[in-house]
């Protein structure tokens, strides 16, 4: 059983590849990449004119289930993930309950396994309850197949914790995601502090604390040798933390997500389609961290482009209607971002802010060296010969309108509404199996 | 009823279409054109003519039910468009929805489409969330007007402060306003910024920084653009007093200082009081104003809100003009639907 990708622009960074032929895939795993390897295999696609890329993969989104079914569920999650081109997603345990135990964790890798049309990975909580307060039995977590920790959605506030966590997970070899938030700081905050939140009347969450955030981190990494990962960093100054965490040659990581690579806290104010006294307060753009500045966006362009960022993460994060169908103050936090998440990026690279190949690589494998995902499975986001056949198949080219209701995600909580987008998945393959095609 | 007939003037039958205005909602005052703040307030000098009649009804609104629903605790406003809804002749129905609906599950969209239903053309709404009625006049028919949401906006109140301005200093192009106070938590300083900036007044901020917006704090560097029009900013009263032709003072609320943002009301008195000594500084005469409700003796001083130049309790009965007009003016475009 073969199946041959034909004449496309492969572009693989993992293995400096980024020519025209074809990827052969041979029981679910990749065989050959050249020129003509896939001549005699029993089935074909034909790809050319299209970028043919490793599956994408997703270190950050939420799937929702267990209990918050309303929102997503691992069918509808992965099936957003299939369609955005994500072949292995990690789903963050902010769920009810939360993903503090082994149990729950067998139980949210069983649903993948039944339902799930990519790969799921599953990450576990640092504290028992994300309470904040103890441990997790993070050694079982990991036993149980936890590829990570956090609590993501909310921060380790307590310094001392933090330190234990990167300490003892250490032992594990697994990473700390922190959501570097000082909550003192933030305070209640529902978008970014800067000129859009005066205009607005809302309560602002400055760019210091996330920044304060990333410093107690980044010094908590050097003390305990421990593996930190960010998530989400999305300021100018946080970002000069890590590159300077990085210099120094300290275990540190760090994410950064399609919205926060593009939009601006302006698209609070501005929104889409009509509104009434011209002030849009769209919920759609509510997100945490918050929308910042152009400054930071063009920041955090420029450490995508030299990889003081390791990953584009998406934090998918979908809701229902009336999560977001509400009073800004009231309205859930988070975008739906995994369909729209390597358009949006693809911009950069149409607008020469970005290498096709980087975007690439901060897509593939650049998310799974950053989690150490590739020890777990080898060859994870390259298209290695050996390596599970997970492949995006996409039209760089290709227009679209972002529809919210046309998401196959069950949140349709995007502030792209009408938005057109560059560059369109047509097929998307999953250890060989085609689990999307337009 | 004693009626009578004038060129511009609200007559009994004035059921005739405002000349210049197109809107259905009010919503702040950044979206008006000087031209049409204009012309609700010559629209209100209409109306306090029909507030001096022996029998201070016209029927404009008759047949028209307007909601008050407030989910924020309010005498003056409450009451001052209650009354100018009934001096029009509209049927009015209070609600005061306690914040705790909210948490009962019913939604503010699900109130909205519920007065809809019932027939309610005109939404006067109170809401503690910034931005809430622009969330209701997206999904409803009804006009919107806002009176008060949040930090954001109370725009009849900066009409109601415009209206009692202009009848005391007239043209208000080159006259100097001072607000002092809270201002990063006051939607009535807000709407007066785009209010007054719109007729040429000069505004002057004062206020601690801890309670100024912080796209408003002086030495922060920003390469942000401002969130308003021109303002000057000063920390100084005494310097923000010279050449003031109005001093507006505003509420101090307790959480202020619970919050963290200032060390004591001993030391707000202090430095942020309007008193009759520190009116001294301002032009003489200058109009003494609070949008109320008012904590004597922390903002304002007792002497200060009862000397001869405050005008506060005339910004109340102003108000209830002021609303008249807005309600007279948002139901005429698309009355149709009345």
């Amino acid at each position: 059983m073969s199946l041959a990708v034909r004449g496309g622009r492969i572009v693989d960074p993992a293995n400096g590849v980024d020519i025209v032929g074809d990827v052969l895939i041979v029981d679910g795993r990749i065989a050959a990449v050249g020129p003509d390897v896939g001549r005699e295999a029993t089935q074909a696609i034909d790809a050319r004119g299209l970028v043919v890329a490793p599956g994408l993969v997703d270190v950050h989104c939420h799937l929702r289930e267990p209990g918050l079914e309303h929102k997503e569920t691992i069918e509808t999650g992965t099936l957003a993930a299939a369609r955005g081109g994500f072949t292995t997603v990690c789903c963050m345990p902010n769920t009810e309950p939360p993903l503090d135990s082994a149990g729950a964790i067998r139980y949210v890798r069983e649903r993948a396994e039944a339902v799930g049309r990519v790969r799921v990975l599953v990450i576990g909580c640092v504290t028992k309850g994300r309470r904040g307060q103890e441990l997790a039995e993070l050694a079982e977590l990991a036993a149980a197949g936890a590829v990570a920790f956090s609590d993501d959605g909310e921060p380790v506030g307590d310094a001392r914790l933090m330190r234990r966590a990167l300490e003892y997970a250490s032992m594990l070899g697994l990473p700390i995601i922190d959501h570097p938030e000082d909550k003192a700081l933030s305070a209640g905050g529902v978008m970014h502090e800067g000129w859009v939140a005066a205009r607005l009347g809302l309560r602002g969450v400055p760019a210091a604390a996330e920044e304060v955030a990333v410093a107690r981190d980044i010094s908590l990494a050097a003390l305990t040798g421990g593996r930190l990962h960010l998530a989400h960093v999305s300021t100018a100054a946080a970002l000069a933390h890590v590159r300077r965490a990085r210099a120094a040659g300290l275990p540190v990581t760090a994410e950064v997500t399609p919205h926060h690579l593009t939009l601006t806290h302006e698209a609070v104010l501005i929104g889409t389609g009509e509104t009434p006294g011209g002030l849009a307060y769209d919920t759609n753009a509510k997100v945490n961290p918050p929308l910042r500045t152009a400054t930071d966006v063009a920041a955090c362009v420029e450490a995508l482009a030299d990889g003081t960022l390791d990953c584009i993460a998406t934090d998918h994060a979908p809701h229902a209607l009336e999560d977001k169908l509400c009073e800004f103050d009231l309205a859930a936090f988070g975008i739906s971002g995994l369909e729209t998440a390597l358009a949006l990026c693809l911009g950069l690279v149409q607008a020469g802010r970005l290498s096709l190949g980087r975007l690439v690589e901060a897509l593939t494998v650049g998310p799974a060296r950053a989690l150490g995902l590739d020890r777990r499975l080898p060859g994870l986001g390259t298209l290695s010969p050996g390596a599970a056949a997970d492949l995006v198949i996409f039209d760089p080219e290709a227009e679209w309108t972002v529809e919210p209701q046309g998401l196959v995600s069950k949140g349709k909580n995007t502030p792209l509404a009408g938005r057109r987008l560059r560059g369109r998945v047509l097929t998307t393959i999953c250890n060989g199996r085609v689990v999307w095609q337009e | 009823m004693r009626e009578r007939t004038e060129p511009r003037g609200p007559g009994a039958g004035l059921r005739e279409p405002a000349q210049g205005w197109r809107r259905r909602h009010l919503l702040d005052l950044d979206e008006l054109s000087a031209a049409e703040i204009e012309l609700v307030l010559e629209t209100a000098e209409a109306m306090q003519e029909v507030l001096g009649r022996d029998v201070p009804r016209v029927p404009a609104l008759r047949g028209v039910t307007v909601v008050n629903l407030f989910y924020e605790p309010s005498t003056r406003t409450r009451a001052s468009f209650e009354l100018a809804a009934k001096a029009l002749s509209a049927d009015v129905v209070n609600i005061a929805a306690e914040a705790s609906s909210v948490k009962k599950g019913e939604s503010l969209l699900d109130t909205v489409r519920t007065l809809q239903a019932l027939g309610a053309q005109v939404l006067v709404m109170r809401h503690w969330q910034s931005g809430a009625p622009y969330l209701v006049a997206r999904h409803t028919q009804m006009s919107v007007i806002n009176a008060g949401d949040g930090w954001h906006a109370h725009p009849s109140q900066a009409l109601l402060d415009i209206y009692t301005m202009r009848r005391h200093l007239g043209d208000l192009k080159g006259r100097q306003v001072v607000i002092v106070g809270d201002i990063a938590h006051s939607r009535v300083a807000r709407s007066n910024v785009w209010g007054l900036t719109k007729l040429g007044v000069q505004v002057v901020l004062c206020a601690p920084p801890t309670l100024l917006p912080p796209g408003l704090l002086p030495g922060r560097p920003t390469d942000e653009p401002s969130p308003f029009p021109p303002v000057t900013v000063e920390t100084d009263l005494a310097r923000a007093l010279e050449g003031a032709d109005v001093v507006m003072a505003l509420r101090l609320q307790r959480e202020r200082m619970e919050a963290g943002l200032l060390p004591s009301l001993r030391e707000y008195i202090r430095l942020y009081q309007v008193n009759e000594e520190r009116l001294a500084l301002a032009r003489p005469g200058a109009l003494v104003m609070h949008p109320g409700p008012m904590n004597e003796g922390v903002e304002i001083s007792p002497g200060a809100a009862r000397s001869a130049q405050a005008v506060i309790e005339e910004q109340v009965a102003n108000g209830v003009a002021v609303r008249m007009a807005l309600l007279y003016l948002l139901t005429q475009e698309g009355g149709s639907r009345a």
